[in-house]
């Protein structure tokens, strides 16, 4: 489960075994693929350049703890202090205690202003309020068709007035309208969808500080494009200044973009991440999780959102037990069965190798070399075992020539299969018990590696 | 104005910092710190960082007792070479060489400014005395065939269309029929925009592309993938993948009016040699441009050779 990232900290460090403490030489060299990865990521070049700075104070001098190697400590103090960066937890919207809450989304061309706004009149319904949105840019061609029609797919109401090269006073009485209707017929949320504007249009960043200072809205959101370069920062500087954002929404978040543009946004101007937008449908709108964003910039895949999942698949006892058994080298092929099973419950091979850091590439491999899907074979694995008697299953000893073969034909498979399963069963078996452990007070591999896990929650 | 006027305007400020760098490098070696603010203004152009990390090796390699002006004349025309091959003729002269009706497909990511740059091309494509026919094959994106109606009644270019949620398919293969019945001279398609990681999205545009070869053998005659101007690292992902699926012919890089400078077209250029046909520099008719190397990397640094 670890990255390429990772893997080169790691080279970094193997040199340094057995030493106590970090070294200013040996930080120095992991930091530089830190900051390969960074500005890869698109991270803001100032940014990265303080980042690495202060990283490598906190790491320089620092003991090297015994549950985890020199460079899993370095990407740990790395991670940590890009979450902190990104905000600690997921900050909610700022609803006014006196109905319409008011909100203004704004950004550039093409970032995503007018679906998001969609998304959030959709979000707003589902949790029973009445939103109201307004289509404030009546210049670009069929804008206002644009959010009309989201509107209507969704049963939201929207308020608009098209008008070719209307002037900035136009836009604000349109506002005004928008924002007196919303107050006049009770509604709880009024959106408005600004147009997009260059952070630099002198004229158009007017415009907008006018329609600020006419609807006094309660939240001044600043949605931008997870692809944007080092631009981010700029134009979050300059919309901040201009209108004074309340926080931010990214968009476009669920294509191969690492979205360094968030970290920098939220480093430059201190405003908190609310929502990410993923996907084009209406309800592809998520709340924002600093963590899981850390691990996405450096490159380490969605391995929390795994963890999670495995933690629902299986129980606390199932997983004790488990454990007892294999430490006792008690393991049956009834629990091998089991196994193979909770792991199909996680979802397919593929999707569990999709969250994986470097998870294409293991996809192609499992490919190649099983030729074919690992699905099949566990299935054919499942049908082995199932065809034994409750007997067997607890007892593989009992399996002799004939037994064997009445399996092989109840699982339609040969003889050659079963004993084959019976060979990995045993392996499996031993390597299980190599990492666990003999036993109490003498901690195996997977227990090392649970303590990073808990100590890392992006691992 | 000029399009590299435009841009020098908004470069002001990188202006002055490397003028000035410049200015410091001569007759005193190459110092670190001037290193690092050519090193800042090229990364701050979404250069990226292995390009930007091999170009101050260069630079630091040269600079060892040699003029530094001459070591930042080398790092320019390095810059050159690499985006020479990308310019290209003007789209007009193209197309009349080429075959009628010449097909140009718009693909692109979500927001890039497709719509608009098609759109304007027509137009401009129209004032050079041809015939262009629009077709809006963004089923998808709600009111995108109306924003293309506007634009199309605006530059007084007909428009092909069926109603949202319809087969894009099927409006490419109107598109093409009306264009041969009415005999234009170009025919321009807007698709929906999607992200280069979508395998579904992907396939549907190489079945647009299988339809046009069939009913039009040679066509689309050109691909015209739109990046944004604004676009960091992953507009290289961006232009691999969507060249990997379709093969694009050219580019088209938007919204260079304001601060970005597009130079992940550094990194386009040296890994996949697609030529740049359009810049775009605003979201009026007129404003759109052709491409030069030499234009581009003097706004890449702010500096004039
Ligand atoms: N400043 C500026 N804005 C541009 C430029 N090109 C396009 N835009 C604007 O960017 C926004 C998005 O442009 P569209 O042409 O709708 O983009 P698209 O790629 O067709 O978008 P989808 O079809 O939704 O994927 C619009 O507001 C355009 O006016 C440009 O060169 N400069
Ligand atoms: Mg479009």
């Amino acid at each position: 489960m670890f990255s390429a990232l990772t893997e080169k900290i790691e080279k970094v460090f193997k040199k340094l075994r057995g030493q106590g403490v970090l070294t200013e030489q040996n930080v120095a060299e992991a930091l530089k693929e830190v900051r390969l990865a960074l500005l890869e990521a698109d991270v803001n070049f100032k940014i990265v350049k303080d980042f690495i700075g202060r990283v490598q104070e906190k790491a320089v001098g620092r003991e090297v703890l015994e549950s985890l190697s020199p460079g899993h400590q370095v990407i740990k103090i790395v991670w940590e202090e890009l979450r902190d960066l990104m905000g600690q937890d997921h900050a909610g919207l700022s609803l006014s205690s006196v109905p319409p809450t008011v909100m203004m989304l704004v950004g550039l061309q093409g970032s995503g202003k007018t679906t998001t706004c969609g998304k959030l009149g959709r979000m707003f319904k589902h949790q029973g309020k009445r939103p109201l949105l307004v289509a404030a840019d009546p210049r670009r061609p069929a804008a206002g068709d644009q959010l009309a029609s989201l509107g209507s797919d969704l049963d939201v109401t929207v308020h608009r007035a098209d008008q070719e090269g209307a002037s900035r006073s136009d836009v604000v009485r349109l506002c005004t309208e928008g924002l007196a209707r919303g107050r006049d017929h009770g509604y709880d949320v009024v959106i408005f969808d600004t147009g997009g504007r260059l952070h630099v249009d002198d004229e158009l960043m007017l415009e907008l500080e006018d329609i600020k200072r006419a609807v006094n809205p309660h939240e001044v959101l600043l949605v931008a494009d997870a692809m944007t370069g080092q631009e981010a920062v700029n134009v979050a500087e300059r919309f901040d200044e201009r209108v004074g954002l309340t926080g931010v929404i990214l968009t476009k978040i669920e294509g191969d973009a690492r979205g360094g543009a968030v970290l920098s946004i939220r480093a430059a101007t201190g405003k908190p991440i609310k929502f990410l937008g993923i996907g084009e449908k209406a309800d592809a709108l998520e709340v924002f999780h600093p963590d899981r964003m850390a691990s996405r910039i450096l490159g380490m895949g969605d391995v929390l959102t795994l963890i999670e999942k495995a933690q629902e698949a299986f129980s606390k006892e199932e997983a004790e037990s488990l454990q007892r058994k294999v430490a006792s080298n008690t393991l049956t092929l009834e629990d091998f069965r089991e196994q193979i099973l909770q792991v199909n419950k996680l979802g397919s091979f593929d999707q569990i190798l999709s969250m994986l850091p470097g998870g294409e590439r293991l996809k192609t491999m499992a490919g190649a070399q099983e030729g074919g899907l690992p699905e099949k074979e566990m299935k054919r694995v499942v049908a082995v075992i199932d065809s034994m008697t409750p007997r067997e299953r607890r007892d593989h000893t009992l399996l002799n020539g004939s037994r064997k073969k009445r399996i092989a034909r109840g699982s339609g498979t040969s003889v050659q299969e079963v004993n084959r399963l019976i060979k990995q069963f045993l392996g499996a078996r031993t390597m299980m018990k190599s990492l666990v452990g003999g036993g109490p007070g003498k901690p195996g591999k997977l227990r090392k590696r649970r303590k990073l896990i808990r100590a890392l929650p992006s691992f | 104005m000029a399009w590299f006027d435009r841009l020098k305007e908004g470069l002001l400020k990188t202006r002055q910092g490397v003028q000035s760098s410049l200015r410091r490098l001569v007759g005193r070696g190459v110092d670190p710190a001037v290193l690092e603010e050519v090193e800042a203004a090229l990364l701050s152009a979404d250069v990226g960082v292995r390009a930007v990390d091999r170009m101050m090796e260069r630079l630091r390699d040269h600079g060892r007792g040699t003029d530094p002006t001459e070591s930042l004349g080398l790092l320019k025309e390095t810059l050159f070479e690499i985006l020479a091959p990308a310019q290209s003729e003007p789209l007009e002269t193209i197309i009349r060489r080429g075959p009628r009706p010449y097909v140009i497909l718009a693909i692109g990511v979500n927001g890039v400014g497709k719509t608009t740059s098609v759109a304007k091309l027509a137009s401009r494509l129209k004032q050079a005395g041809m015939t262009p026919l629009l077709v809006a094959a963004d089923t998808f994106r709600a009111a995108a065939i109306e924003q293309l109606e506007i634009w199309g009644k605006k530059i007084g270019v007909e428009v092909i269309k069926h109603r949202q949620g319809a087969d894009p398919t099927a409006v490419v293969f109107d598109g093409i029929a009306a264009a041969k019945a009415r005999g234009v001279d170009v025919v321009l398609i807007d698709t929906a925009g999607r992200l280069h990681t979508k395998v579904n999205l992907m396939d549907e545009l190489k079945k647009m592309k299988r339809v046009l070869n069939r009913e039009l053998p040679g066509a689309p005659h050109e691909i015209l993938l739109t990046l944004d101007g604004t676009v960091g690292q992953n507009g290289l992902a961006q232009a691999r993948q969507f060249h990997e699926t379709l093969g694009v012919t050219g580019l088209a890089l938007t919204k260079l009016d304001g601060t970005a400078k597009g130079g992940v077209l550094v990194a386009i250029a040296e890994d996949l040699k697609i030529p740049v046909r359009l810049i775009g520099v605003g979201e009026q008719e007129e404003d759109l441009q052709d491409f030069r190397a030499r234009e581009f990397v003097d706004a890449l640094f702010g500096v004039e050779v």
